[in-house]
């Protein structure tokens, strides 16, 4: 889909870590590989350290308390907020909806809609575009878009391919009805046919958790061990989508917007690894400088919260007082692709919220 | 060819990478090693390999390897 949103604005961005973080030398033993054979990765990668949340925390709690600190804070104010958009793939439940849980624990209004949305890296790209529809209907409301995983829990840490690059936790956007914006120009693919690159194969109704599913094992005979319970990464499969795939629509998108590379200021995109987005801005021809890769090597790769954890962390309260024309673009499971241009600045907040979950 | 054999020596040092072909095939490197070496390739000999030119075909063997190096504007 390629579409215009029209009069639509981020007017501010909390993002919310926990706690809790590891290095990646302390989690070296974990893995079934030689240490040094496992090393030679973290410059490579930009495997440091990541925060991951406690067993008993759960992706709604990053969540309500990141609103709770913006309603103390009067970021935002109860009445003023119409709807809650959570996207997610590690919802607290099948049963409630983790919106609901939130819309509940922060006492918002019953007239608050609340839809949570099943997405991973690209949900942010997602919640943004269930925001900038709502908004349609809001007049003069806001919409909170939380984008939140907490996937340390469906990784394993026997699996050296995905848990060192694992981080948890949620970004909350508000999004507003404003004139005088720029138009925002969104291009968005998927190819369900490739949906089995990433994938936690039990869990659902197709297969559902049991002793047999819980079983851990090295499937691939690669030295990762893993239970169907886990979360599998096709690592080879999806580094080539993202190579094939990413830099044309790039293209197109800003040839959508009639915009050259040149003109942007700042191109966030989703935060899988170094060696990608590093293979990314070459194929694109983009300066290093102006395409942030330093989430990972932070935090770890904060799946859908990548992107707003990517700009609060590398522009922050530059967004306040500046404006910056951007490439926002994102990519991951489904198999989903997509970008956006947008302007975003003048923001009323743009910070991190370190939480004790 | 001898610069590529050190690097591959460096990743794995207990492998005898002069007679195998099937590097990759064998599952001697796995994806994350192809990383590696494709880091440590671009530094060595100063290129930038296109990400494209990532696929396993192109580490599977010595050969191969100075291939896509030559391909990506080194010399060998």
């Amino acid at each position: 889909m390629k579409t215009i949103f029209r009069g639509k604005k981020i007017t501010g961005i909390l993002g919310v870590l926990p706690q809790n973080e590891v290095r990646f030398e302390d989690e070296v033993h974990n893995y079934n590989f030689p240490e040094k054979q496992t090393l030679r990765l973290k410059k490579v990668m930009g495997y440091e350290k990541h925060r991951v949340v406690k067993h008993t925390t759960s992706s709604s709690d990053l969540c309500v308390a990141g609103l709770n600190y913006m309603l103390d804070k009067d970021l935002v104010k109860k009445d003023e907020i119409g709807a809650v958009v959570v996207v997610t793939t590690t919802p607290d439940h099948f049963i409630p909806h983790v919106s609901n849980i939130i819309q509940g624990e922060c006492g918002l209004d019953n007239h608050v809609i609340c839809t949570d949305v099943s997405q991973g890296c690209a949900a942010f790209l997602h919640g943004l575009m269930q925001a900038f529809m709502l908004l349609e209907h809001l007049e003069d409301k806001k919409v909170v878009v939380f984008t939140v995983d907490t996937l340390s829990k469906k990784v394993s840490k026997k699996d050296r391919n995905s848990y060192p690059l694992i981080g948890d936790a949620a970004g909350i956007t508000i999004v507003e009805n404003d004139s005088s914006s720029k138009d925002i120009c969104f291009n968005l693919y998927n190819d369900g046919s490739r949906r089995e690159a990433l994938i936690i194969p039990a869990g659902g109704s197709r297969l559902a958790c049991s002793v047999d599913t819980a079983l851990m094992e090295d499937v691939d005979n690669d030295g990762n061990l893993r239970s169907l319970d886990n979360l599998k990464m096709d690592g080879s499969e999806v580094f080539s989508f993202v190579q094939t795939e990413v830099p044309p629509l790039i293209e197109e998108t800003l040839e959508f917007s009639g915009q050259n590379k040149e003109d942007i200021e700042w191109y966030l995109f989703h935060q899988p690894n170094k060696f990608m987005l590093k293979k990314l801005a070459e194929k694109l021809e983009i300066p290093y400088e102006k395409m942030p890769m330093n989430i990972v090597e932070n935090f770890g790769n904060p799946s859908g919260a990548s992107i707003p954890i990517n700009i609060v962390h590398n522009l922050g309260k530059k967004l306040l007082d500046n404006t910056y024309n951007c490439c926002l673009s994102a990519f991951g499971s489904g198999l989903t692709w997509g970008a956006m241009t947008i302007e975003l600045g003048g923001m009323d907040f743009c910070e991190m919220l370190i939480s004790d979950c | 060819m001898d610069k590529i054999y050190e690097l591959l020596l460096e990743i794995r040092p207990e492998y005898d990478f002069k007679v195998n072909n099937g590097i990759i095939e064998e599952g001697v490197l796995d994806s994350f090693d192809l990383i590696s070496l494709v880091t440590m390739v671009e530094e060595q000999f100063d290129i930038f390999i296109d990400a494209l030119d990532i696929i396993p075909e192109n580490f599977s063997s010595i050969e191969a390897i100075a291939n896509v190096i030559r391909k990506n504007g080194g010399e060998i």
